[in-house]
């Protein structure tokens, strides 16, 4: 009988915020009409502001797509004193730089996620992840400058001497050790991005049943087996959106990279050897550029890291919003 | 599957399972450390350049010994008080719209919106703004506050949203019931109880403009002196680091790093404040 009258005091509730949302429009007060409206023309302004902004981006960049076609994406000369203008060597080095960051962060942060939610006690578990999470906070710029002034004469010092002369064989590895360059660009990219990826996974994991895990100790699975069938088997998807989400956020990051990968558009195998990026080509010449075309290329270079950058966050979204709505049927 | 093999390989599956734990717990260690370096290394680099006339003294010429960035804190004071000035209203009313108002489609077309803008790199903000703005009316402390409006809006609106949404409806319900008009239970009840945790995205949202560099280069550009005007290229502290920092002469880097401790305390601090503030109301359990 309770249950009944229950299920029907819930049909009037939802019957009355049904019919309340239909009607907020016919609003008798001239105030939230006022309100309503201005609120609505604050959000809708904004995707105005998005569309304006790929707009007027590409109309700066129509010169150089005009005056290069197809050329400009498939050719790596980079030259203002010719006006020659190819973004090859900017696409390899933003490519290669984000693929070394994600090769490095998302072992790391899976790890990271991995024993401060599952296996560490509160008491380590809470500084250890603020000390994670912080990286998040501390601005690009203060990353470049450690970069360029700890990090990279530590990789020319410690790290790339050994590298060269025992792994010098692999072309990957040769030439002289400068520190600046494709590797320290990577390892500062990874460190950036590490709090991104860990954040999301751990939540990922956090979204598992804990029946989950206890039912694989109860069949006798050891600590890592119980952590690999019940966590992460089933926070694939999961994982793979939080990769992404990081691969766009160092896609785009600007100046850290500016400060550390050497700035010299040019494509070389080597990690060792000085490489340029989208972003930090923008950094570097934008302000400074010779001539028109020259600012159009830039300009190019720009419309490209949007829609490459909209394009990632898209796909991470959908990816995220996927396995949010597979939760939501699940329970 | 592994876990139905009989024992024999027990011993073998325990060792492998108290190495993956080892490896685990060193991914953790070296993960925390990066954080620790580099706090490490801005504080010890940059308290020995920290002095009275860091905070007061312009740039003194290149290679000259002495000098501050008094300019460059001051016009990241006006760009961050310029881009609160729009950005913060500008965000909360899109989150409040978005969590009060919207639902369906067009929150969905919204808040994916505002989730694009959020992840558009900072640099094509400054693009965007150098054509907007710069080309026709040249570098100015406008052009930099706009471009960290762009880059404020998202995140506050988000933040404002997230928090609004904790709001039980019975909430809103008991103010419209009494014959509140709409726009006064959100502007008198809702936005005020939900004080501390917008207070909260705010905040972050100042801390995370503090830093910006990309977006200020070729908007509101940089200058060795004070800016006489909003309509005149302003210096800011992060492109103030950057110029420094690729300057070469020992005494400009020196004053880099002070510049970098500057900007982590005052963000540091900002994060701080702001855990604290959520975990104190979090253990005052919800307020609702």
């Amino acid at each position: 009988m309770e249950e009944v009258s229950g299920g029907i005091l819930d049909m009037i509730g939802k019957l009355m915020t049904k019919s309340s949302r239909r009607e907020k429009r016919r609003d008798v007060h001239l105030g939230d009409r006022i309100f309503y409206y201005s609120l609505k023309a604050s959000a809708w302004t904004l995707v105005f502001v998005l569309l304006l902004m790929f707009g007027l981006i590409l109309q700066m960049a129509w010169p150089a797509f005009q005056h290069f076609g197809w050329r400009f994406l498939v050719t790596n000369e980079w030259n203002s004193v010719t006006s020659e203008f190819g973004a090859l060597a900017l696409i390899y080095g933003t490519v290669v730089s984000s693929l070394i960051a994600l090769v490095l962060a998302v072992p790391m942060s899976i790890g990271v996620a991995l024993f401060l939610n599952e296996l560490a006690p509160r008491w380590l578990s809470t500084p250890l992840g603020f000390f994670v999470e912080m990286l998040a906070a501390i601005p690009s710029i203060v990353y470049g400058l450690w970069g360029l002034f700890v990090l990279a004469p530590f990789l020319r010092t410690y790290v790339q001497p050994p590298l060269v002369d025992h792994l010098g064989f692999l072309r990957l590895f040769e030439g002289p050790p400068l520190g600046v360059g494709m590797m320290a660009a990577g390892v500062i990219l990874a460190i950036m991005i590490m709090p991104t990826i860990t954040a999301i996974c751990r939540e990922v994991f956090r979204a598992i049943p804990q029946s989950n895990r206890e039912a694989a100790l109860g069949l006798g699975a050891t600590r890592w087996e119980m952590l690999k069938l019940a966590v992460l088997r089933s926070s694939q998807a999961g994982m793979l959106g939080a990769t992404i989400l990081g691969l766009g956020r160092a896609l785009g990051e600007t100046m850290a990279v500016t400060m550390v990968i050497g700035n010299n558009p040019d494509i070389k195998v080597s990690l060792m050897a000085s490489a340029q990026t989208m972003a930090s080509i923008l950094a570097n010449q934008y302000a400074e550029a010779d001539s028109p075309l020259h600012l159009s290329a830039l300009t190019a270079v720009g419309l490209a890291l949007f829609l490459v950058s909209l394009t990632i966050n898209g796909i991470a979204r959908f990816v995220v919003w996927r396995v949010n709505r597979k939760y939501v049927r699940g329970h | 599957m592994a876990v139905f093999r009989p024992a024999v390989g027990d011993r073998r599956r325990k060792f492998k399972s108290h190495l993956m734990m080892l490896v685990l717990m060193a991914a953790a260690v070296l993960g925390s450390l990066p954080f620790l370096f580099i706090t490490w290394y801005v504080l010890q680099k940059g308290l020995g350049a920290v002095n009275w006339d860091f905070f007061t003294q312009i740039p003194k010429g290149p290679g000259e010994t002495g000098g501050g960035v008094a300019n460059a804190i001051i016009g990241s004071g006006v760009l961050i008080f310029l881009a609160s000035l729009s950005g913060i209203p500008w965000g909360m009313g899109v989150g409040i719209y978005l969590s009060e108002y919207s639902t369906g489609r067009t929150a969905r077309i919204l808040r994916f919106a505002v989730d694009l803008l959020a992840s558009v790199p900072s640099i094509v903000v400054g693009i965007f703004v150098y054509g907007l703005i710069v080309v026709p009316f040249g570098f100015s402390a406008y052009a930099g506050g706009i471009a960290l409006m762009i880059i404020m809006i998202p995140v506050v609106a988000r933040s404002t949203e997230e928090i609004l949404r904790l709001i039980p409806a019975h909430i809103r319900e008991a103010g419209l019931a009494l014959g509140v008009p709409r726009w006064k239970v959100i502007l008198r009840i809702i936005v005020p109880g939900s004080r501390a945790g917008i207070l909260t995205g705010v905040m972050l949202a100042i801390a995370r403009v503090a830093g910006e560099t990309a977006p200020l280069l070729f908007t509101s550009f940089g200058n060795q002196f004070h800016a006489r005007g909003l309509n005149q290229a302003t210096a800011s502290l992060p492109v103030q680091i950057y110029t420094f920092a690729k300057s070469g002469f020992e005494d400009w880097e020196q004053q880099a790093w002070a510049g970098a401790l500057v900007l982590v305390l005052f963000v540091l601090f900002i994060n701080l404040t702001t855990r604290l503030l959520m975990h104190q109301r979090g253990a005052k359990g919800h307020a609702g």
